[in-house]
């Protein structure tokens, strides 16, 4: 298991009901890497504000996270974390290695809408 | 005193930042630690660390995590992921901008920001990292399992990474831009032994191509000039890390490295201003020099904030 913050997904048939039982969803998957903990970070960071997007992380060893690593969108991916956004069930984006903050928000505004509560 | 306004502020909350928020904070000064990007720094870029002296072995992520809860059991204040959009740092009071709208302010500052791994900034760079181009041989060395790869580098971390490589690739070839290296000797031995690793001296990568994924690249040589094409399935880079000090051009005084110049008691050019960690001009960049660094700048601060009281009561 992850040591973050997050809540995790332990399993193919939790990632399937977090992606469609939730409008917006963020997944992280990775290890504990210095490529992923910024990203896991930033996610934990912002997740107060974020009400609408549901976070998480999956564990990239993990036998299940195939349902991450084999996506087509992840195919051409070489880097660690595969991070991935869900709306209503689809695939919007997909992002392969470390991000920052900015680029994380970035995303999320243009996939998911502003609804960020100001600090 | 409001909420914005502190004692000390920290920018940089790596080991130096963590640590000088540790001394103050225990030392019933206020203060705040503002940092950029994940609590931690570099420290967590480190699998595992076994030279802390007291730790046997330890995860950088643990490590910055019980560092960052250390300096808030003080009651220190962290807010991380944030943005500095404006630095005061000449005036009796310093002033912090931060994502455009809060402002925070302090009778002294502590600069820590780190350090950062140094990019190539050519063509082709931005658009294939995590598709080809990695920083992070422990990362991502598993992708290139029976790959042709590249390292860019010539010192300790290059060629240390480049045999590391060599557990999953088919070919590592280093790509270093000087006739000779400048890692260690052991290190440059294990690498020149290594029968998978080549070696391509006084050259650059000048761009990276690809479609969905990098795919070649083109090296030119330093001397001749000439340019070679390489198909290659990916570039690890490993060229040394630079200071992040941009912010603080024409505001404290910077060497030609862009490294921070500091007295003996971490004080800055600019009075109130301290500076610790890989950011400032020294020889030796270890998490217990950072630490040592965080000390000294913390007490240093801590004495600067009595000196101004006792002249503020003449």
């Amino acid at each position: 298991m992850l040591q973050t913050n997050l809540n995790h997904i332990a399993s193919e048939k939790e990632f399937g009901e977090v992606i469609n039982n939730n409008e917006n969803v963020m997944i992280c998957c990775g290890r504990m890497g210095p490529m992923c903990v910024p990203v896991y970070g930033v996610m934990e960071e912002i997740e107060g504000d974020y009400k609408h997007v549901t976070f998480r992380d999956m564990e990239f060893d993990h036998p299940d996270a195939r349902v991450i690593r084999n996506l087509p969108e992840c195919r051409n991916f070489a880097g660690l974390p595969f991070t991935v956004y869900y709306k209503n069930g689809k695939l919007v984006k997909a992002t392969s290695s470390i991000q920052s903050m900015e680029q994380v928000t970035e995303i999320l505004d243009k996939e998911f809408g502003k609804e960020l509560i100001n600090k | 005193m409001n909420d914005n306004n502190f004692d000390v502020i920290v920018i940089g909350g790596g080991p130096a930042g963590l640590t000088a928020g540790i001394y103050l904070a225990r030392a019933k000064t206020k203060t705040l630690i503002l940092n950029e990007g994940t609590v931690g720094g570099q420290m967590i870029l480190t699998h595992e660390i076994a030279n802390y002296p007291g730790v046997e072995s330890i995860s950088g992520y643990q490590l910055s995590n019980k560092m960052k809860n250390q300096a808030k059991s003080f009651g220190c204040v962290i807010k991380s992921n944030i943005r500095i959009t404006n630095l005061e740092l000449n005036s009796e009071i310093k002033r912090i901008e931060v994502n455009n709208k809060d402002v925070f302010t302090a009778d002294a500052v502590i600069l820590s920001t780190g350090g950062r791994s140094r990019p190539l900034n050519v063509p082709g760079e931005d658009r294939f990292k995590g598709k080809g181009i990695s920083y992070c041989a422990t990362c991502d060395g598993d992708f290139f399992q029976d790959k042709n790869i590249i390292v860019v580098g010539g010192g300790n971390s290059a060629l240390e990474e480049a045999v590391s490589l060599t557990k999953y690739a088919a070919s590592v070839t280093v790509v270093h831009q000087f006739d000779n290296f400048q890692a260690f000797p052991h290190a440059i031995e294990e690498a020149e032994k290594n029968p998978k690793i080549k070696f391509i001296m006084d050259s650059k990568i000048i761009e990276f191509q690809g479609d969905e994924k990098l795919e070649k690249v083109f090296i030119q040589n330093q001397n001749t000039k000439d340019i070679i094409e390489m198909n290659i399935d990916g570039v690890f880079i490993f060229i040394g890390y630079m200071p992040n000090t941009e912010k603080f051009i024409g505001k404290i005084e910077l060497n030609k490295w862009g490294e921070i110049i500091t007295k003996g008691n971490l004080e800055t050019s600019v009075s109130g201003v301290f500076a610790a960690g890989d950011s400032i001009q020294k020889r030796y960049r270890q998490i217990t020099t950072a630490v040592a660094d965080g000390t000294i700048a913390a007490l240093g601060a801590i004495e600067y904030l009595n000196e101004i009281k006792q002249l503020q009561k003449v």
